[in-house]
């Protein structure tokens, strides 16, 4: 059935951006757990707020949730607004977008940042679509303060010292008047993402309307240490939630969680993958890389070709359409290294590569390369490193 | 009933990319493909078609040479086509295109009982923005990250995929759904569809047969409609080479054992 869901401020208006204050993060919870990256998010957030000179709000969704509010506070929320009802304890579009959608037309934050989760890339589009704003997907890196942002773009780009000092404002032209009016950046969300595969990253800006919004992408924000004072002192703000059954019009069934536990490829710190140098053995390809992971005290990866050809499961996918990881150790065992893979663990501490072909891209971004066989040098490799550890 | 299926003409950013020197695409450069996750919604449109006979419709907006990917799909088994190309719609983010490809679903028109079926997100942005933002613009409810669909009546069951498991939603027609590549495998031109393809009807929507839908405002479409704006794009630079060890063999091994031990990485 198709409904039009109104706000429940009526007179909300996304470009008068005068009226918008503070950060919101979007703190997801799966069957009254936490999700890690709500974590990282706030970790974020409280970096935006401070260099804005704003109070940090996480807000919360779910049924009977006040008891993990707190935690969040411990990573430098301020306040937590706390949105409880009993359609929210599973997962809907509807009752999700409505709630959200409600109390950022009624409290008006400047910023909402939202995970890259399935769920979260549901719901960022279908909240900004509503409220008339702009949202950057699955971005990366932010920043508010130009002199920072001009500092990151020092180290992670090629551009040249001239155009990277000109950058400030954005030309766009006026609807009303029709001619080019500067929009100042200095001061608004930067939102850096990477596009077309991992070959070309952007830094997109909202200079017209607010919030801005962005999701993140899980495992790339820093986890700020957790205090135990500010806990204790977080704001706990209960949100009057107007929800009825008539706004869910989706039916969850239910909810099934894999069976098998799934690796933690994002939390790990020592991952050994493997592509499509496997193909002519796979089974014994992958016990070597577990062998190898298990000296090292890590887990098994994949490249892209590994989880197309059905030899891993969707969960061990590191790459551009996987996960990004930073591990302390990531060992490529016969990937050639393609952009969307390199996008996925270019940021790894230490990267060492094992490839038959010497020209591999992935010898570009290896700090060690051995080439050779990966099935005669992953043995030698595993005992090797269990000599070294041993004799340590 | 007609399945409405949205799809993109997308650069092939699979084989060799070429940026330009001002750090912008070199699109002349690179082939151009069908984008993969609509091959999956085109199939799983095509899929009910053999079920229940009902009419699929190819919608894309872009250039006018993405009317060759139109072909392609009507070869492939969808009944007639639509492509939404106009200079008033370029430089739209997805707030905008979402605006101007649901004013032609709009203007094609939406049944009680039809279904809207998009990729889960192009292989050039990545950003699964535009599914969700169409359903919500014409009021639909939306289903994203679909991998199983089937339809009983008015009602749509779908597997919709968590990074840790799944969940079954049922829906009501009219609906959105996005699909992933688990959903299907997606079929083959076939030799009578490619003789049958320009035969069907395939309509181009202009800015002047947009222009009166309520969703097409100078505030809502092309580069003036999108709220967000591009600051700068770049390049990252290239990592400082490695060093590449000697030899392959159980000395190698160790050397590099030896390296990560006295580095304290391992």
């Amino acid at each position: 059935m198709r409904t039009k869901v109104e706000l429940a401020n009526p007179n909300f208006d996304s470009s008068k951006i005068g009226e918008f204050k503070n950060v919101w993060v979007f703190c997801e919870q799966r069957e009254g757990k936490m999700m890690p990256t709500s974590f990282e998010l706030i970790s974020e957030g409280r970096k935006l707020a401070n260099e804005l000179g704003v109070k940090l709000c996480g807000l919360l969704l779910g049924d009977n949730i006040e008891g993990i509010a707190r935690e969040l506070g411990g990573y430098g929320a301020d306040e937590v607004i706390v949105c409880d009802h009993p359609l929210l304890k599973t997962y809907t579009t509807d009752a999700y977008a409505k709630v959200i959608c409600d109390a950022i037309s009624e409290l008006k934050p400047e910023a909402f940042l939202i995970a890259a989760t399935n769920i979260g890339r549901d719901l960022g589009p279908r909240c900004a679509a509503r409220l008339h704003t702009g949202l950057c997907a699955d971005c990366t890196h932010l920043d508010i303060d130009m002199p920072n942002y001009k500092d990151f773009l020092r180290g992670a780009s090629t551009l040249p010292e001239d155009r990277i000092e000109k950058l400030g404002t954005i030309m766009l032209k006026d609807n009303e008047t029709g001619k080019m009016v500067a929009h100042d950046v200095s001061k608004g969300l930067k939102m850096t993402r990477p596009a077309f595969g991992g070959n070309l990253m952007a830094s997109i800006v909202c200079p017209r309307f607010r919030p801005a919004m962005a999701t993140v992408r899980p495992g790339v924000m820093k986890k700020n240490p957790y205090d135990e004072a500010k806990a204790a002192a977080v704001t706990l703000t209960k949100y009057n939630v107007k929800l009825t059954a008539d706004d869910v019009q989706t039916q969850v069934v239910e909810v099934v969680k894999a069976a098998k536990k799934l690796v933690d490829l994002v939390g790990a710190d020592y991952i050994v993958s493997v592509g499509r140098g496997i193909s002519k053995d796979v089974a014994g390809g992958i016990k070597l890389a577990e062998e190898l992971a298990d000296v090292l005290g890590g887990v098994v990866g994949g490249s892209r070709v590994a989880i197309d050809s059905g030899w891993l499961t969707a969960d061990h996918q590191v790459g551009q359409t996987g996960k990004t990881v930073h591990p302390k150790v990531y060992i490529a065992l016969g990937i050639s290294g393609s952009i969307q893979h390199k996008a996925g663990m270019s940021e790894s501490e230490c990267i060492i590569a094992v490839n038959k072909n010497d020209t591999a891209p992935i010898f570009e971004i290896a700090d060690y390369g051995i080439c050779g066989d990966l099935f005669k040098v992953t043995p030698m490799l595993i005992e090797a490193f269990k000599a070294a550890k041993a004799n340590k | 009933m007609k399945i409405l299926v949205c799809v993109k003409q997308v650069p092939d950013t699979s084989g060799k990319v070429a940026v330009n020197p001002d750090g912008t695409l070199n699109r002349a450069s690179m082939q151009t493909i069908i984008n993969p996750d609509d091959m999956n919604a085109v199939e799983a449109a095509l899929k009910l078609k053999d079920e229940t006979g009902c009419k699929v419709v190819a919608v894309t907006m872009g250039p006018p040479p993405a009317e060759s990917m139109l072909r392609e799909l009507m070869a492939m088994g969808c009944d007639e086509s639509y492509l939404i190309s106009g200079r008033e719609f370029g430089g739209s983010d997805t707030f905008a295109t979402s605006q101007i490809i649901a004013a032609g679903l709009d203007t094609i028109g939406i049944e009680d009982d039809d279904l809207v079926f998009c990729g889960r997100q192009a292989i050039d942005g990545d950003t699964a923005q535009v599914g969700p933002q169409i359903a919500e613009k014409l009021h639909l409810p939306q289903i994203t990250y679909a991998a199983d669909i089937h339809k009983d009546g008015n009602t749509l069951t779908v597997k919709r995929v968590l990074e840790d498991g799944y969940m079954i939603i049922k829906e009501q027609t009219p609906c959105m759904v996005t699909c992933i590549k688990e959903l299907n495998t997606p079929r083959y031109m076939s030799v009578s569809g490619v003789f049958e393809t320009y035969a069907k009807p395939m309509t181009v929507l202009d800015y002047n047969a947009l222009k009166d839908n309520p969703l097409i405002d100078k505030t809502t479409i092309g580069l003036n409609g999108s709220p967000t704006n591009i600051l700068t794009s770049f390049t990252p630079p290239q990592k400082e080479p490695g060093q590449m060890l000697e030899g392959n063999d159980m000395k190698t091994c160790e050397k590099l054992a030896g390296i990560l031990v006295e580095k304290h990485i391992i």
